[in-house]
């Protein structure tokens, strides 16, 4: 293979990356437009693992499958994942206001990132004009793409790699010292909880009856019934609605009468 | 097609988190923009490295996710501590610095 050769192949990609660029390049378009666009905070981390993930196939398209793994592994598996629980913890339901508190503020905005994108794409342009691609052949000939990222992570770049490792850790500590909580009051013992339920009176020594007792259904919705027919109030859950159909006091009645 | 079309999707999808950063006002989506504006970097020094011929974009690209993994961790216990103090997760809430 020529040399020439070799720049034609490496500044043209193949019909398959072609075909993967143009599928997955609007759709993690969409994905990210959805992401700013969508009320709901859940609906915007979905569309951002649409996004992830298909950079994740753009990095193996790329000739970088150890970044791919590490996309999918770190970004959709960790990041989104912690994302996801601070949205549990927050509330899933704590959608935007559509009020706008500076007037204009969205409209600014969108012409602003228009403009930027322009610039962006225009200076990429200009720049990239009569410029070839060298490709990773070269680069990562005999290797493979992770000894030779090894190889250089561990000589060139090891004083950078070994500064990650104090981010690290001072990240981790930072969240523990962030989340952590001073408890203000001293935690009631078993007793004292004890205590204060008897105090405030009207509680119930034994347990509640469960549904059913005593009436001809055992079902969760059907209430227990009292020695005199009577339906005992507690015996079902407050959020279930007792069923319409209830035979139970008749039955009791007839009972009783033989 | 040229791999150059890659960077101008990183281009594309970089706008768009700038503009969500700028728009939204829940902390966690403003958070997630940032996230999008981050991977759009990482996927044009990806690309960098593929034209220049050397693994040194690929590596620089490796250390970005690094940083944002701890970026991440810090920026949401913060927005939890903020969502604690204050009961909301909406950046016009928290302006006790503004005066």
């Amino acid at each position: 293979m020529t040399a020439v050769h070799l720049l034609a192949s490496a500044s043209h990609t193949s019909t398959h990356e072609a075909v993967v660029f143009w599928i997955l390049g609007p759709l993690s378009v969409i994905g990210a437009l959805g992401l700013v666009l969508a009320r709901s905070a859940v609906h915007a981390a979905v569309l951002l693992a649409v996004v992830m993930l298909s950079l994740a196939a753009f990095y193996t398209a790329e000739q970088a499958p150890f970044l791919a793994v590490v996309q999918v592994v770190v970004y959709t598996g960790a990041v989104l994942m912690l994302f996801l629980f601070v949205l549990m913890l927050v509330g899933v339901d704590s959608a935007d206001s559509l009020v706008e508190t500076l007037r204009g503020q969205r409209i600014a905005a969108s012409v602003v990132g228009l403009g930027f994108a322009i610039l962006l794409i225009a200076a990429l342009a200009n720049g990239l004009h009569g410029f070839h691609a060298q490709g990773l052949a070269k680069a990562q000939a005999d290797k493979g793409n992770v000894v030779a990222i090894a190889e250089k992570l561990f000589s060139t770049y090891v004083f950078a790699f070994e500064a990650t490792s104090a981010l690290l850790i001072t990240a981790g500590l930072g969240a523990m010292v962030l989340a952590h909580r001073e408890r203000l009051t001293p935690r009631l013992t078993q007793r004292e909880l004890m205590q204060e339920r008897f105090a405030r009176g009207g509680a119930a020594v034994a347990p509640l009856p469960g549904p059913g007792v005593y009436a001809d259904h055992d079902a969760v919705d059907t209430p227990a019934l009292l020695p005199d027919g009577s339906i005992a109030a507690g015996s079902v859950p407050d959020y279930l609605q007792v069923s319409a159909a209830r035979p139970t006091v008749d039955v009791t009645e007839r009972e009783l009468d033989q | 097609m040229s791999p150059d079309n890659y960077l101008y999707l990183s281009a594309i999808l970089f706008t768009i988190g700038a503009v969500g950063v700028l728009v939204r006002r829940n902390a966690i989506v403003v958070f997630m923009c940032i996230e999008l504006m981050l991977n759009a970097a990482n996927l044009s020094l990806v690309t960098f490295s593929r034209i220049n011929g050397n693994l040194d974009g690929q590596i620089i690209a490796f250390f970005v996710m690094v940083v944002a993994a701890a970026e991440v961790v810090i920026g949401l216990a913060i927005i939890m501590t903020i969502f604690r103090a204050r009961r909301s997760a909406s950046v016009d809430d928290a302006n006790l610095l503004k005066y």
